[in-house]
């Protein structure tokens, strides 16, 4: 589904990607884990489109998206969610929802006030698929309060509500379980579990909580200064030399950070 | 007691009445800058000169009107040329975008290249103006004069104060808040609406939406085009129209849109009204309200010559932004 091909980006003197080479397939919950500095959110923020990767090709079902701005890779059903949650804070979190989804009639001045039963059967819709959303989240206490008032999972939990608005293909979420309690966890892991098998949205999900990860993730690549350094089940990485290496530190030393 | 009520009448007509006209005019000036800053994220130095031509095309559409007999009766013939005036702006506008604003957002440029663009911008609507209409004062005010002279409130009520309101200052307060009614209805109601909302609130994630973010900065424009013909406009019956005005109010709307917090939209309505008022309130002459209250006083007792009225709004906004920098109502998510 996504192949990336020796990527690098450089900050300056620092190679925060360096020459990644990976694969997600199509219909996987793909894990990407690694010590901190890594370079996981930058590769998210490449394949993205936020930043232009100085050399290197992301591919999405063989054709090439390097470079695309977010926008377009929206329109092609790529998502992503940010490792601090995003939200517009002063709207609800139903409105929230509803600005999700493309080509609503009302966003144009013309139709909003010559169309007006056009804009009103397709916000109907969008509305719909909002409650069905909240409902699938369980949110629905909060689904009329200012998302800028919602605690962090909540905030997160909203993220993953967005990606529903549409009929994603690919999802990124950075670090969707920090800072989140266990029983939002949870919720978080089922919900992401229950739209893979009964939607067929493909994830890769950077993340910390190894516990999580085992429940959700195969398999699970392992990056390090900028690089893949292993890949398989989540049992295999945990018990490969060379990421416990990394991760206790030893043969972390400079060559990120000239 | 019946002093009390002269010195009423005396401060309704020199200060709450052309306080609360004054005021209008500012918080739909202060309306558009504000609207520009939450979407573009750059202060539009060009504002003024927008008013001036958004005004401008409505005086020569009001005198091509008057020459074919075309006229409101009682209300001036500006209010139907209005929406003309709105339209040629509005194109205005949409060019300026797509010929100068438009390659900066594609650069991806700071917030400063956009305000000195603005800067180059306001000279060239400038100069287009001056080209057009020439430097001189232009009257267009037909239609009735006043909704209430002086002298017949003096008749009605017995009092030595007269209180005049002109027809101008009534229009004003009614366009503006029939204007201000439709402007929150449509940024709280619609989806084009909610739309702008979300972007100024948190550009990256409408982007990562199905906003379409050309859509929301056009529909930015066009909002401020039809609010600056508007505020020029009632400006320009108020007073008269003449080019070099709309630069010096450029001053008092700044002002009135940072004290608000530039991005609020009811901010920069309420930062309107504090402007209008201190200014009037501290040019206004106090002498006949001493009298009143039994003291003759030497002098107009005036706090600051009317010459020096725009140093009222510079000090507001220096207290403003040391005391409370994010102004009254902090900006940028409406
Ligand atoms: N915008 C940026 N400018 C400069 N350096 C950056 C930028 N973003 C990330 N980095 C650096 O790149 C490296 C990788 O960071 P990041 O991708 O956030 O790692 P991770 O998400 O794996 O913790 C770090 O050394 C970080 O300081
Ligand atoms: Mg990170």
């Amino acid at each position: 589904m996504i192949t990336v091909e020796n990527l690098h980006k450089h900050f300056g003197g620092i190679h925060a990607v360096d020459g990644a080479s990976l694969t997600i397939a199509g219909g996987s919950i793909t894990g990407l884990i690694g010590p901190n500095g890594a370079g996981k959110t930058t590769l998210f923020n490449v394949i993205a489109g936020v930043y232009k990767p100085t050399s290197g090709r992301v591919l999405l079902d063989g054709e090439d998206i390097t470079g695309l701005p977010p926008h377009d890779l929206f329109a092609k059903g790529m998502l992503r969610t940010f490792q601090i949650a995003h939200e517009f804070s002063s709207l609800t979190v139903r409105e929230n929802l509803m600005m999700v989804p493309p080509d609503q009639p009302g966003e144009a001045l013309w139709s909003a006030w010559f169309h007006p039963s056009a804009v009103r059967a397709r916000e109907e819709e969008v509305r719909a698929r909002a409650d069905e959303v909240i409902e699938f989240l369980e949110i629905a206490h909060v689904a009329d309060e200012r998302a800028g008032n919602l605690s962090g999972g909540q905030k997160k939990l909203l993220e993953l509500g967005r990606t529903m608005m549409v009929d994603a293909k690919i999802v990124f979420l950075d670090e969707v379980g920090a800072g989140v309690n266990r029983t939002l966890l949870n919720t978080i892991g089922d919900a992401i579990l229950r739209l893979n098998r009964e939607r067929g949205y493909t994830f890769c999900m950077i993340e910390h909580d190894m516990e999580f990860i085992a429940r959700l993730c195969d398999p699970v690549i392992v990056m390090a200064e900028g690089t893949v350094l292993a890949e398989g089940t989540a049992a295999q990485v945990q018990s490969d030399e060379r990421v416990i290496e990394a991760y206790l530190g030893t043969g972390l030393k400079n060559k990120a950070t000239a | 007691m019946m002093d009390i009520l002269n010195t009423l009448a005396l401060l309704g007509n020199y200060l709450i009445v052309p306080g609360i006209t004054y005021g209008c005019q500012l918080a739909l000036g202060a309306l558009g800058i504000t609207l520009i800053y939450g979407i573009l994220r750059f202060s539009n130095f060009a504002h003024g000169e927008t008013m001036a031509f958004g005004t401008m095309t409505v005086i020569l559409l009001t005198w091509a009107m008057q020459s074919v007999g075309i006229s409101l009766g009682p209300l001036p013939t500006a209010l139907l040329a209005l929406p003309f005036g709105i339209a040629a702006t509005v194109l205005l506008l949409l060019i300026t975008d797509r010929y100068v604003y438009k390659f900066y957002r594609q650069q991806r440029s700071t917030p400063v290249i956009y305000l000195i663009a603005s800067i180059g911008v306001m000279f060239l609507y400038n100069g287009l103006i001056r080209f057009v209409i020439g430097p001189d004062d232009r009257q267009f005010n037909d239609g009735t004069r006043f909704i209430m002279k002086a002298r017949e409130f003096k008749e009605m009520t017995g009092l030595r104060e007269g209180l005049a309101i002109k027809s101008s200052q009534g229009i004003t307060l009614i366009v503006t808040i029939l204007l201000v009614i439709a402007l929150f209805w449509f940024l709280n109601r619609t989806r084009a609406g909610k739309s702008m909302r979300a972007y100024s609130d948190n550009e990256d994630l409408a982007l990562l939406s199905g906003i379409d973010p050309d859509r929301v900065v056009m529909i930015a424009w066009i909002l401020t085009a039809a609010l600056a013909t508007i505020a020029g406009t009632l400006y320009g019956l108020d007073k008269s129209f003449k080019p070099f005005t709309y630069l010096q109010i450029l001053l008092p709307i700044f002002a009135a849109a940072i004290v608000g917090g530039l991005g609020s939209p009811v901010g920069a309505i309420a930062g309107g009204f504090v402007i209008a008022f201190s200014e009037v309130a501290v040019t206004f002459a106090y002498r006949k309200v001493f009298g009143y209250m039994g003291y003759e006083v030497d002098g107009l007792m005036q706090l600051l010559s009317t010459d020096y009225k725009f140093a009222v709004s510079f000090a507001i906004l220096v207290i403003v932004l040391l005391v409370k920098p994010t102004g009254l109502f902090s900006g940028k998510s409406y």
